[in-house]
């Protein structure tokens, strides 16, 4: 990735004065996302750090109409406003759901299937931090195996694994998936680029770290980033029409454990449970990797399926 | 009601009259108000709206958008964000579905958006019942949203129009409640407006404030303690001004159509009345035949019908306190703990008025128990040969039931 030439797009939207703690991902998915969809959006964010973090009233740090909405409702409400929109005539503004794990993930769940069902005509942005961060840090169906949460807690860490949306969205046919990184923001930005181009219910995955929920010092939100992905813990891809698996990274396959040590919410993990990570994320990889394989198939769109080899493709080609 | 279509003497502003159920009633009028957004999930009693309103979209008879939910509450979200942007939209529900919109009402109202949307007043579950009560609607009271109470199809439709001249105005979302099957599966002659009178009494809608890139603001953030308040005390203010339009808007409307409803609460055979019932939806239209016949024997009697339960029509009822020695309240619901809650109300209203006469709480039909004109010469009956309540509430027309002696 580090030998893409990609030009930042200079304008900065996103405005200092915000409300965010230091390292915060989701502050820099929201700079890279406006980046890349520039000032003609508007904006629905449900209940999630970023009611916070954009400022109260009468401050806002966005630079483009933000709506605030209910913690289930980034998706329906974001219909209605593509809906009004075009009404009225604007069919060139882009409407974004810009949303947390939890509200996308559990409570806003059923509202983001109806609405991709629809294909409603909207990017949903979820920055994943991968628990309830703004009330303090509780378990979401989004928090990983084997982490600490304040619901919980160290002696009995969370038990199930991550629910894989990707894959559920997947399920639903919709034009366009994309996993993304603030690590990498070069593919971040093209991705969301990609995604402006396209009609229908998009769906962007922002793998987003959290100093204070994770445990670990701010400066080492990229690092801990890129340790994600390096590790295969959270692959960055593109799912075309549902069917269709990119990878957009051929990540390094480090151990696992140099993700996990790295963050204070899961420094009670002992040998055995690391092994046990390690072995359901290779696993998950595998599976991962046969879709990719699967998708080269059809002859007639030979061309977007690459082989498991060629699959470390840039985003920009 | 329409007198001039019974008689046959058409107004100018009429364009046809059909006849139709109150779901479809309710459509025309969403038609006619050339509305540009709507979403919805189907419920019984209320699929007539949505079913009209499908087929009205896909013949492009009505340029609109609608979104076909898959909840009530994403049917909310939807009409907020599609408002949010300027545009007019519509929703309609019943019961169940009302109730799962609990949270985003408030949403609505705390957004200041002119939501329209019909309830067809439908009992709630458990146990399982389609059929008529106002349970649903009343309790959403305190979500800031106006309520109006129709008797007819006629004024289904005419008050879906009014609803978006006020809404419009006040800035504050209206629920127009129909009588589940009473009206909502019961056919009546519906007298349509031409759309150019509607468009010269409804114009487009002007949002002064909406979600516009060129002029970006954020809506519904963070607010302390130190400006909150004001919000609320705004949004009521919103509600208390919206009496006087209520009235003006009705008025207008009758000028121009040749029908109008009272604004908020119209009387009938209120002169000279000793004992006056007071009630909502089409127990009214019952009433009316229970008054004509207790007025034709000679006795005192006359009706009182409650077209909004909010705003609550405080001067109305007053003014009619002046006037009358006894008040009935006819309730098609009941606040467990407390009483019917129009009763509530309207004892409220009266505690420091100058003038307060007894006032009588009846429950009757729940659960779509017929109310006929026998149910309401028994208030009439009661009320007449009582000086004063001897309880809080009377339930009418209840069986015996298992554990207890019926009354």
């Amino acid at each position: 990735m580090g030998q893409i030439k990609y030009e930042m797009p200079p304008e900065e939207i996103l405005s200092s004065g915000h409300f965010a703690c230091p390292g915060c991902g989701a502050t820099l998915t929201m700079r890279y996302l406006l980046k890349a969809v520039g000032r003609r959006t508007v904006l629905a964010v449900p209940a999630c750090c970023w009611s916070v973090i954009d400022g109260p009233v009468p401050y806002s740090a966005v630079g483009v109409p933000l709506f605030h909405t209910a913690f289930e409702t980034a998706a329906s409400v974001s219909s209605g406003i593509k809906a009004g929109l075009e009404m009225q005539g604007d069919h060139e503004t882009t409407v974004v759901a810009f949303a947390g794990d939890g509200g996308t993930f559990d409570i806003g769940f059923q509202a983001l299937s109806g609405a991709a069902e629809r294909n409603d005509d909207f990017i949903y942005l979820c920055y994943d931090n991968e628990a309830y961060m703004n009330t303090g840090i509780q378990r979401s169906s989004a928090t990983p195996l084997g982490a600490w949460t304040t619901t919980t807690p160290r002696e009995s860490p969370k038990a199930e694994r991550k629910k894989n949306i990707v894959e559920a969205l997947a399920a639903h046919r919709i034009p366009y998936i994309a996993t993304a990184s603030v690590a990498y923001p070069d593919d971040m930005i093209a991705k969301i680029q990609r995604a402006k181009e396209m009609h229908g219910t998009r769906f962007v995955h922002v793998f987003s770290p959290c100093p204070p929920g994770w445990k670990f010092e701010p400066e080492d939100s990229i690092r801990i980033s890129r340790l994600a992905i390096e590790s295969r813990i959270f692959p960055l891809l593109e799912i075309f029409d549902g069917v269709e698996f990119k990878l957009s990274h051929e990540p390094s396959g480090i151990p696992v454990y140099e993700y996990l040590k790295a963050q204070g919410r899961f420094k009670h993990l002992k040998e055995k449970d690391i092994e046990a990570i390690q072995k359901r994320v290779d696993e998950e990889w595998e599976r991962l990797m046969a879709k990719m394989n699967q998708a080269g198939r059809p002859a007639d769109r030979k061309n977007l399926r690459p082989s498991h080899k060629a699959t470390a493709r840039k985003v920009t080609d | 009601m329409n007198d001039e279509v019974k008689r046959g003497s058409v107004h100018p502003s009429i364009d046809e009259v059909l006849v139709m159920e109150g779901t479809h009633a309710a459509s025309h009028a969403v038609k006619l108000a050339g509305v540009q957004v709507i979403a919805a999930y189907p419920i019984t009693p209320q699929t007539g709206v949505v079913e009209e309103l499908s087929e009205f979209v896909s013949r492009r008879e009505l340029n609109a958008k609608f979104i076909k939910v898959e909840s009530e509450h994403s049917a909310m979200a939807c009409c907020i964000g599609a408002s949010m942007t300027g545009a007019r939209v519509f929703t309609a529900t019943s019961s169940q579905g009302l109730a799962l919109m609990h949270e985003l009402l408030h949403w609505a109202s705390g957004s200041r958006l002119p939501i329209v949307m019909v309830n067809v007043n439908r009992a709630m579950a458990p146990p399982w019942s389609i059929y008529v009560d106002h349970n649903d609607s009343l309790s959403q009271r305190d979500t800031g949203w106006l309520q109006f109470y129709a008797e007819s199809n006629q004024e289904v439709l005419d008050t879906v129009l009014q609803a978006y001249k006020i809404a419009e105005n006040v800035l504050l979302p209206v629920m127009i409640n129909l009588d589940a099957f009473v009206l909502s599966h019961t056919s009546e002659p519906v007298a349509i407006p031409k759309r150019e009178y509607v468009d010269e009494f409804l114009p487009k809608r002007q949002a002064q404030f909406k979600l516009d890139p060129d002029d970006p603001h954020a809506f519904g953030a963070l607010l302390g303690p130190d400006a909150y308040m004001e919000m609320r005390y705004k949004l009521f203010q919103a509600m208390e001004d919206s009496r006087e339009l209520i009235r003006k808007v009705d008025q207008e409307y009758g000028e121009m159509f040749g029908r109008s409803y009272g604004g908020l609460v119209e009387e009938y055979c209120t002169e000279g009345a000793e004992v006056v019932l007071l009630t909502s939806a089409t127990a009214v239209s019952t009433a009316r035949i229970a008054v004509d016949e207790l007025r034709s024997l000679g006795f005192p009697v006359g009706l009182a019908k409650l077209r909004t339960f909010r705003p609550f029509p405080v001067d109305e009822i007053r003014s009619l306190a002046e006037r009358v020695g006894r008040i009935g309240v006819l309730d098609r619901n009941v606040s467990f703990g407390a009483t019917g809650m129009i009763y509530q109300e309207t004892k409220a209203v009266l505690y420091n008025a100058p003038v307060r006469p007894k006032v009588f709480g009846f429950i009757a039909g729940l659960g779509g128990r017929d109310i006929t004109t026998e149910t309401i010469k028994d208030i009439f009956s009661f009320l007449m040969n009582h000086d004063t309540p001897e309880c809080e509430t009377v339930w009418v027309g209840l069986n015996k039931v298992h554990g207890e002696g019926g009354s």
